[in-house]
């Protein structure tokens, strides 16, 4: 008599069923396509624009129909079109860059293919990664040295003003390497132990007469750090979803860096000066006659040499939105709306201020190398982009003017948008997969997990036989059940992730042949066929999940310590591991149930 | 028919004491081939649209950088990969490709940058995955078998580890953060085959309790001789598939599984049970603790 609860079918054709349905969208690869916004948050494309944009993209013959979002009276958020192939995608993306006006964003996507029911109960087919899909991905990492300086800078602009106040002045101050040194005239420990008091993420000490050493403390630099990664994090996002990607991956890794995968784009240098750009704006008053000099700095503009006020009245992070216009002249600005503390600090400037000049600087984060070619500095450049007289007092709403070209005009709408880096970040790595790559490396990998499960599967039927038969139809539901989890998680599919599921078939066949050759050993020692299958499931078991459980720890390993391909075989191993011992074990033991349940004496076995 | 596997053991620890020198050696002062992964550079993969010489390539490169650099076919000859080690500028690749472009047609298939940070951490990581890996191991297999398996497996995956590495570094076959994960998983299938025999090797402890432990170690190896090999067998089977169609960019790493699995089926006869023998592992080690729930083994 065969050892088996029924009910056990009922659980396993249940994960089953369960198991099929979430990987049936893996049939339906998306699209490739090509997405269409305008350049603004609020915008809509006009209907009329629609059907005009869509007729000129049919006349070209590379996507027959569109796939139009969110529909109102005004118009549409998005057009997208499918293509055939990503060489298709290419052409049509560079048709309507070349066609359209620069306020339409043009961007590679994917249009999805999944049938509705399965969408409806939220089954999705599993993501690609970058080396099989092509694209573009950049680790970037936290200038902290910069950072930090910058903030010293300030504290230390802070403490001479409260020193200031308390009639104690500084007669030298210097920073270098991360810290602040300073001397006073006169004794000042008395205020600076009061100053300190509220600020905790700096400490300070005494030096020598009057003289002071400022450092940030191990716990304040920490929080600085991550203050300024997840602050960055939060921008690259935005920057990110400026750029209409589809499935972009913006996270962060480790302490100080934070990974952006771009599937679908090609052209690096533009993803990274649009994603890179440490941009900000400064917005400063003219300098007054009677200014002092200590308190102004010169710029050129168109020419000329202008005394600017150093004191900042607002900066760029407090743009709400931007987007690009036309003045009555035909020439391009950029129409700004300030948040709350921008557009109250502007007002506060402004309004005593009607006629003065008021200039916009646009700061950027830039590197350069020292003669030796070793060492690499970044400093920040600064350039007047606009210097205009202000007609009325500002307040939320108000336009720069005087920018370059309608190009330069929708990049600074962008940057003001997106938001500005709270820390300039470097390029640490970087890598591109040409989409011609990714279909190989999809190709190979398809065709090599074919080829092993092919040689596998002849193997076990021609050693097992009817067992090896049983067998090879768990391994080949153990691969459906793979890509099923797979993509419940939305995990993503790479090169090396194809290498663990096959690694995972060949090994999963090992706790089968653990079970059979323990049946074969123990109708050797003359048990009667149906205890020797009681008697090898249950002696194997243990064996099984033994040396499954130690597989799995190593794939846990793996997963925590690796980065990019080493994690994507991590995944697919681990889940292949789990869903070997459900097929390996309880589907094989139900199968030989069914099979072998109802005959009550039987002399031999087909193992 | 019993095979006598134990016989030679010590011819065996022989030639694992040898093939461990030859690495360690050949690790110590050959190194490895370490990829741009933990080197960091610049590497770019262009396909030609006709087979062009690298002669004519290195004079374009050479005319337009002052960097050091290699220039080198990549399955067909219209494949080349150029590789620029070091540097911190990645804007250079971009300088490169556009110069290539003046001279040459071609498609690119692949760009990397790494940093030299990057790289440096890639490897202080991947030896501490190494390293992490096998200590987790030896506390499993502690907690369930037995101190003396656990030494025995330790020295198992060192060896197989090592061995493999020398592989690598003897042939000079390039290692990237691929071939390390495919090491890590050399030690999860080193240890899968460690456990299994170990496994039987209690079972039949536990049933004869005065007996040699040559014997009982010759008896438990042959009777797991069929399962290993199989199991090798199959893994080898979809390795060597991988190996073939797999593309350059898994070649290497269905090279380093496929002789971890050659070493760690060696390994888990000779390496552990020569321990096992040499530490005298007897009855009393593998007595079942009253506190030790038995399963019954249903699944």
């Amino acid at each position: 008599m065969l050892r088996f609860q029924p009910w056990k079918i009922i659980t396993i054709l249940v994960v089953i069923t369960i198991g099929i349905t979430y990987a049936l969208p893996n049939l339906y690869p998306p699209s490739p396509a090509v997405q269409i916004s305008i350049d603004s948050i609020e915008g809509k494309i006009p209907n009329k624009v629609v059907e005009k944009i869509s007729q000129q993209v049919a006349d070209t013959g590379l996507s027959s129909y569109a796939f139009k979002f969110s529909d109102n009276n005004e118009g549409f958020d998005s057009i997208v079109f499918p293509t055939d192939n990503y060489q298709d995608q290419l052409r049509l993306k560079e048709f309507l860059d070349g066609t359209l006006d620069p306020e339409f964003v043009v961007a590679l996507n994917l249009a999805s293919n999944t049938p509705q029911w399965l969408w409806n109960i939220g089954a999705s087919p599993m993501k690609l990664g970058l080396d099989l899909r092509g694209g573009v991905h950049f680790l970037m990492e936290v200038d902290s040295d910069l950072l930090i300086s910058t903030r010293l800078e300030s504290y230390l602009a802070d403490i001479k003003r409260k020193l200031r106040e308390e009639r104690i002045s500084i007669s030298r101050s210097e920073i270098s390497d991360k810290k602040i040194f300073f001397t006073t005239r006169t004794e000042a420990s008395e205020e600076l132990d009061d100053y300190f008091k509220s600020n905790i993420d700096l400490e300070y000490s005494k030096q020598g007469s009057n003289q002071y050493l400022v450092k940030y403390n191990e716990q304040g630099l920490s929080d600085l750090i991550d203050y300024a990664v997840s602050q960055n994090l939060e921008t690259l996002r935005n920057r990110v979803n400026e750029l209409g990607i589809s499935e972009p991956v913006v996270v962060r890794q480790g302490k100080n860096r934070i990974s952006v995968q771009l599937p679908g784009v090609q052209d690096t240098a533009e993803a990274k000066k649009m994603i890179g750009k440490t941009a900000n704006l400064e917005f400063r008053l003219e300098a007054e006659s009677n200014s002092l000099s200590s308190r102004t700095d010169l710029f050129d503009f168109s020419g000329q040499r202008i005394r600017l006020l150093k004191q900042v009245i607002t900066t760029g992070d407090k743009v709400a939105d931007a987007s690009v216009g036309y003045d009555e002249n035909g020439f391009p600005q950029v129409n700004i709306s300030l948040d709350g503390e921008g557009g109250t600090k502007m007002h506060r400037s402004t309004r005593n201020n009607v006629g003065r000049k008021m200039a916009v600087i646009f700061v950027e984060r830039k590197i350069k190398t020292s003669n030796n070619g070793d060492e690499i500095e970044s400093y920040f450049d600064k350039r007047v982009i606009s210097f205009a007289t202000i007609q009325s007092a500002l307040a939320n709403q108000f336009r720069i003017t005087g920018l370059d070209s309608p190009n330069a005009a929708s990049e600074l709408a962008f940057l003001l948008r997106a938001g500005a880096l709270a820390a300039p970040m470097n390029f640490v790595e970087e890598g591109t997969v040409g989409p011609s790559l990714g279909a190989d490396n999809i190709r190979v990998g398809v065709q090599s997990l074919m080829l092993g499960l092919f040689l596998v599967l002849v193997f076990m039927i021609f050693y097992y036989k009817v067992f090896g038969l049983i067998a090879n139809i768990a391994v080949a539901l153990n691969i459906v059940l793979i890509s099923a989890v797979m993509s419940i998680l939305s995990a993503t599919l790479t090169l090396p992730g194809i290498a663990g599921i096959v690694l995972t078939i060949g090994m999963a066949v090992d706790a089968n042949v653990l079970i059979f050759s323990r049946i074969k050993e123990e109708l050797k020692n003359r048990l009667k066929p149906l205890d020797a299958i009681n008697a090898g499931y249950d002696r194997a078991y243990i064996t099984i999940v033994d040396a499954n459980l130690t597989t799995l720890l190593v794939a846990l390993i793996l997963y925590i310590i690796g980065t990019g391909p080493v994690k994507g075989f991590a995944i697919t191993l681990s889940v292949g591991i789990l869903t070997s011992m459900f097929t390996a074990i309880l589907v094989t033991r139900s199968l030989v149930w069914l099979i072998y349940r109802n005959r009550k004496n039987i002399d031999s076995l087909w193992i | 028919m019993q095979i006598n596997f134990m016989k030679p053991r010590k011819i065996a620890s022989v030639l694992s004491i040898i093939l461990i020198l030859i690495s360690i050696f050949s690790l110590a002062f050959r190194g490895l081939n370490a990829g741009l992964d933990f080197t960091g550079g610049t590497l770019i993969e262009i396909r030609l649209s006709e087979p062009t010489n690298l002669e004519d390539m290195r004079e374009v490169l050479g005319s337009k950088m002052d960097e050091d650099f290699q220039v080198s076919y990549f399955g067909s000859e219209q494949d080349v990969i150029i590789k620029i080690p070091g540097g911190s500028e990645n804007n250079l690749s971009n300088e490169i490709i556009s110069s290539l472009n003046e001279v040459f047609t071609f498609d690119l298939r692949r760009k990397d940058f790494i940093g030299p940070q990057i790289g440096e951490e890639l490897r202080d990581q991947g030896g501490l995955g190494i390293l992490a890996a096998m200590l987790v191991m030896m506390v499993y297999i502690m907690f369930r078998f037995q101190f003396k398996f656990a030494i025995g497996a330790l020295l198992a995956l060192v060896h197989d580890v090592l061995i493999v590495l020398g592989f690598f570094s003897i042939f000079y076959i390039g290692f990237n953060l691929t071939v390390l994960a495919a090491v890590l998983a050399v030690i999860g299938y080193s240890l899968n085959d460690t456990i299994v025999v170990s496994d039987r090797i209690r079972e039949n402890y536990r049933k004869k309790r005065k007996s040699d432990n040559v014997d009982v170690i010759n008896r438990s190896l042959n009777q797991m001789l069929g399962r290993t090999l199989i199991t090798s067998l199959t893994t080898l089977l979809v390795l060597f598939a991988l190996l073939v169609l797999g593309g350059d960019f898994i070649q290497n790493f269905a090279i380093a599984l496929i002789c971890g699995v050659i070493v760690g089926t060696y390994s888990s006869i000779y390496v552990l049970c020569n321990n096992l023998i040499f530490m005298n592992l007897n009855f009393e080690d593998l007595a079942i603790k009253k506190s030790e729930t038995y399963d019954d083994g249903m699944p």
